[in-house]
């Protein structure tokens, strides 16, 4: 009889691994492993395993207590603790974050891609390139950043929808800290295509751009980078979405996330 | 002892604990904790005194998960576009120099989320099996049985090391 085979004896070793047995059974464990060395070794990886565990994340203890669950914890039982986005402290330290993320981009992009070449490949959607180019364009402008502003929403989704023959929505991503600052219609080839703005407190800007150019059939979220920017793009229906900013990857795909929850909610 | 005292007390153990759940995405973590969290303070009426908070709390933090992992299964996964090397952002968590150490950060990934779940519970959180069988409301016997599953897959990818993971392109965050 082998420890591998005998499944009590299998539930045995975890159990005594994990200190659940009585002082009986954990004895008998014991004089078990003295004569079976593979029953000794996989306790001691499962040992191991527990180290290593404690070594990549006992780190996360130290760690001080977020923004948001600082103002959760402060806010008066029962009732939904403001998230901190607006508060002036808050707006401070986004602005020198994005300072610094800023900073940081071109050295985070480069090492991307070390050869200088956009991180796009042949296949990627005709319609996504012009999303990029839209945002870096429109992103960047101070005075005319839309065409229509989020004061006019419904003209605006109103507009758009007709004008691509087909119902758009501009999600909502307050979740995310971004509002919405307005919309454009572009030209997409030879179609129209939606662009929708949206800020943060600390003025950091993505953008969705809404195509009819699809090209083809996908339901992956698929990411490309180009001198820094990125978009995360998908097709869903009719339509082809390509969410662009300069933003950390992490943000981007939460961002899209939100998005895309909120276009099939 | 003030109700919120006593759970923010706990909360670096949540977040260490979602931490090593979602791989090392410190956002996607820190969003399940702070669900878990709001949650945990608009019902502190349902807390009985007296009984486990730890496990209360991590039990409110399985069900959001649970629900999130519904809700996003109809979602689209992530996939790179080619060339963009996947492990500048699957990489666990930084400094951690040993490689042996990257190797169980990912063999971690590649555990089905209820082993995960089970296996960081227990070796990680150090929870007995009855209070892991509370906070995921299954059977001791269903906590025992992913344990040694989960654990014997650890032990088999660590041992064929990191070449015979198969490499995941996909980010695997909670939100």
């Amino acid at each position: 009889m082998t420890a591998k085979t005998d499944p009590e004896l299998d539930t045995m070793l975890h159990a005594f691994v994990d200190g659940e047995l009585d002082a009986q059974d954990e004895q008998a464990v014991r004089a078990h492993l003295e004569t079976n060395a593979e029953a000794a070794r996989r306790a001691e990886d499962y040992r191991h395993q527990r180290d290593a565990l404690h070594a990549l994340y006992d780190e996360v203890l130290d760690e001080p207590l977020s923004a948001d669950m600082r103002a959760a914890l402060s806010a008066p039982l029962g009732k939904r603790a403001p998230r901190v986005w607006n508060t002036p402290l808050w707006r401070m330290a986004a602005a020198v974050a994005l300072f610094v993320v800023g900073g940081f981009s071109g050295w985070w992009s480069h090492t991307l891609s070390p050869s200088g070449t956009p991180v796009e490949t042949a296949q990627s959607t005709p319609y996504v390139s012009r999303a990029i180019g839209a945002h870096v364009v429109y992103a960047a402008e101070v005075r005319h950043p839309v065409e229509v502003g989020a004061d006019e929403e419904r003209h605006l989704i109103n507009w758009l929808s007709k004008r691509l023959g087909h119902d758009v929505r501009a999600p909502k991503l307050g979740e995310a800290g971004f509002d919405l600052v307005g919309g454009r219609l572009l030209p997409d080839d030879a179609k129209p295509a939606a662009q929708f703005m949206y800020e943060n407190p600390a003025g950091q800007r993505v953008t969705l751009y809404v195509s009819l150019d699809t090209g083809r059939t996908q339901t992956a979220f698929r990411i490309v980078e180009k001198e820094g920017t990125s978009a995360i793009y998908w097709v869903e229906g009719d339509l082809g979405y390509a969410l662009a900013g300069d933003l950390p990857r992490a943000e981007m795909l939460k961002i899209a996330r939100l998005v895309y929850d909120a276009l099939i909610a | 002892m003030d109700i919120r005292h006593a759970i923010a007390t706990e909360l670096p153990r949540l977040r260490r604990y979602a931490r090593a759940l979602t791989a090392g995405d410190t956002h996607g973590a820190d969003d399940l904790v702070q669900l878990a969290l709001e949650r945990a303070l608009k019902k502190t009426h349902l807390f009985q005194p007296g009984t486990n908070m730890r496990a209360w709390l991590f039990t409110i933090l399985h069900n959001i998960n649970a629900n999130e992992h519904r809700r996003r299964a109809a979602r689209p996964q992530e996939v790179w576009d080619e060339d963009v090397p996947a492990s500048t952002f699957t990489a666990p968590p930084e400094a951690h120099g040993k490689l042996e150490l990257r190797d169980m950060a990912r063999a971690l990934e590649h555990l089905p989320p209820e082993q995960r779940e089970t296996v960081l519970l227990v070796s990680l959180e150090g929870m007995s099996y009855k209070e892991v069988s509370e906070v995921l409301g299954v059977p001791i016997g269903t906590v025992m049985s992913r344990l040694a599953r989960g654990r014997e897959r650890l032990r088999t990818l660590m041992e064929n090391g990191p070449a015979q993971l198969p490499h995941k392109p996909t980010l695997r965050r909670v939100k």
